[in-house]
């Protein structure tokens, strides 16, 4: 197992690294040119030049690229062209707060996804299969910056129970984590469903009928341990979908995250700070695949990496 | 009656539907046997002809819906089966009745150690506390011939080979020592070698605890090997039963003849193999008559008029086929009148 897990890591690497190229060079293809955008409007051909001279940007690309590669590498993500704030510092402050969202998104998509998902496998085709999957599908179907909306609608300005924005307190996790959590616990509850009822029909849980083990024990070790293995999957996809969604939930709801941070550098042009916060949320996408492949061959131990 | 003639289980008149879109398909349609303690009884017949089904609706484990006992009894030690609340039922399964399965590959819980499989229901019907199951378990996979068990018990279904799987399904299946095992094909998935040990194993065990075995299997060579009496199944009913030996030298249904003489035979040159011409009668659409008579070549108008009933020969072989009753006899005069 811990040699899995180092395999697994060093297998990161290459990952990491084409992360930061397909980063750099597609802040490269966005129209737009920062040092005009830092010049400021009506500024003249030469001050333009200078900060462009200034900032290495009039350098051939592949010299910029390995340049901040090997920035990256020593922990120096560059400074914010709008404010000279070094950006890991600003990642840092940003990063708890998403993470802290996304952690509480994640709960709601497993916990509520996998257990609506067996309550209708236990009784397909049933009254509560068909509505708790009609509510999924509605789940994965709604936008989330329109869901978000109207949860606050509901929530915070008409029943005011709780807060409309902001960051502060555990009670202001709830509408963002739920808004980012709800169309993943949908597809979850899908997934789940549907994968119950493919291990339901398998040869070993008539096995196990055999045996004369009683239906619960059937359902929560027999069965839902293999069906959880795409569900897996799923969750591990579902959270970098959870992180493009940060962008919109942390906008909707006014809350200073990186999904915020990068929507603003790139309104400013800001390329350091949006290249850092992009690359910071694809470390942590890979980083939750590792975890994924752990958890995953924690289940099912016939998988092997070559 | 002796205590090893003492019947431990009898079927009668059982009938396993399954109510489909497609109509009512009746997979079982009334068949009675009775087995006896350390007896086997072997059910042979071709794919589809209810075998299996019949051994699943003994346990009560027919997939419902679609399927469901629509009638008959299934009484053991005197206790009908087919009636017992879900509860009791699961008492019995794993415990007094076992059964093991035609795929061992597919068979045993891919996640879980071989081991665990067969502790747990020790826990479940013995009330074995963890160790005491697991060292138990060992034992097993140690009494069916498993090498280094401790080690095996450990692992999952799929470093085991195929011959392994099905051993563990047979520990499985005889961890809580039951009075009842019902085999169904427990050798076709296996190699050639592999399935007489498997057969060997299963009749040494059978010794050993004294149980009554009904072996469900295609292969006429199984049955020869290990049964004391043959039911042959045709489209969900029984249609000779006999013992073993009588099966062999003096099958007397056309069915049984025509199975046995589809059998390669080692002292005769033969270019090809005999088969049975046509195929089963659909369980959606039955025949009115003998569910054989068109693929009979003793048949006669009779045989699709009316059905033939099982009926005990002289000789305590019982068969359905109207050949052997005295409306045959009478048909065949009138017919010669006739001519």
């Amino acid at each position: 197992m811990l040699m899995f897990i180092l395999r697994r890591l060093i297998q990161t690497i290459p990952v990491v690294i084409g992360v930061t190229f397909v980063v750099f060079f597609i802040m490269q293809l966005v129209p737009g040119d920062p040092a005009v955008l830092l010049a400021g409007e009506g500024a003249s051909k030469e001050t333009v030049n200078a900060i462009r001279e200034q900032l290495g940007l009039n350098r051939p690309l592949m010299v910029q690229y390995f340049d901040y590669l090997l920035n990256v590498f020593q922990g120096d993500f560059g400074s914010s062209l709008k404010n000279s704030q070094p950006v890991l510092d600003e990642i840092m402050v940003r990063l708890p707060i998403t993470m802290e969202l996304a952690f509480f998104s994640i709960l709601i998509t497993i916990v509520l996804g996998m257990a609506a998902g067996i309550i209708s496998a236990i009784k397909p085709y049933s009254l509560t299969d068909t509505s708790v999957m009609l509510v999924a599908l509605l789940g994965i179907s709604l936008p989330s910056f329109w869901f978000g909306l109207m949860m606050m609608y509901f929530f915070s300005v008409k029943l005011q129970i709780l807060p409309v924005a902001g960051w502060d307190s555990i009670l202001h996790v709830i509408l963002p984590a739920l808004t980012l959590g709800a169309g993943g616990a949908a597809i979850v509850a899908r997934m789940t469903r549907s994968s119950m009822l493919e291990v339901i029909r398998q040869d070993y849980i008539r096995t196990a009928r055999a045996k004369g083990l009683r239906e619960h024990v059937i359902i929560y070790k027999h069965a839902l341990r293999n069906a959880l293995i795409p569900v897996i999957t799923v969750v591990g996809l579902q959270f970098g979908a959870l992180l493009g969604g940060t962008v919109l939930v942390e906008s909707i709801f006014a809350i200073n995250g990186l999904g915020r941070m990068i929507v603003d550098a790139i309104r400013m042009r800001d390329l350091p700070v949006v290249q850092g916060g992009v690359l910071a949320a694809s470390l942590i996408f890979v980083i939750v695949n590792l975890f994924v492949d752990v958890f995953y061959r924690f289940f099912n131990k016939r998988i092997e990496l070559n | 009656m002796s205590e090893k003639n003492s019947p431990i289980l009898e079927v009668k008149g059982l009938k396993t539907h399954f109510f489909t879109k497609h109509g009512v398909s009746k997979a079982v349609d009334g068949i009675d046997f009775t087995l006896r303690k350390g007896e086997t009884l072997g059910i042979v017949g071709e794919s589809g002809c209810g075998k299996s089904m019949t051994s699943l609706s003994i346990l009560r484990l027919i997939p419902s819906p679609p399927g469901k006992i629509a009638g008959g009894q299934v009484l053991y030690k005197g206790k009908d089966l087919v009636t017992l609340s879900e509860d009791e039922m699961r008492k019995i399964r794993g415990n007094e009745i076992s059964m093991i399965f035609q795929e061992p590959m597919t068979s045993l819980n891919p996640v879980i150690p071989v081991g665990e499989q067969i502790a747990e229901a020790l826990r479940l019907h013995q009330g074995m506390r963890k160790k005491e199951a697991w060292i138990k378990a060992v034992e097993m996979l140690r009494l069916v011939g498993i090498p280094s068990p401790e080690k095996r018990a450990k692992q999952e279904p799929f470093q085991l080979s195929g011959g392994m799987r099905q051993r563990v399904m047979i520990a499985m299946a005889l961890a809580c020592t039951p009075e009842v095992l019902i085999a169904d094909e427990p050798t076709t998935a296996l190699d050639v070698t592999i399935q007489a040990q498997i057969l060997e194993l299963i009749k040494d065990l059978q010794k050993k605890i004294g149980m009554g075995v009904i072996m469900i299997t295609h292969d006429l060579g199984v049955v020869s090997e290990t049964c004391d009496k043959v039911a042959v199944m045709y489209a969900g009913n029984i249609i000779e039963h006999a013992p073993t030996e009588k099966i062999f030298t003096n099958p007397k249904h056309p069915y049984t003849q025509g199975l046995l003489n589809s059998l390669p035979k080692i002292h005769e040159d033969q270019e090809e193999l005999q088969t049975i011409e046509g195929s089963v009668p659909s369980p959606y659409n039955l025949p009115a008559g003998c569910r054989f008579a068109s693929r009979c070549p003793h048949q006669k108008p009779l045989c699709h008029l009316q059905k033939p009933d099982l009926i005990e020969q002289n000789d305590g072989v019982k068969v359905r086929c109207w050949m052997y009753t005295d409306e045959w006899t009478k048909h065949t005069e009138k017919e010669g009148a006739v001519k």
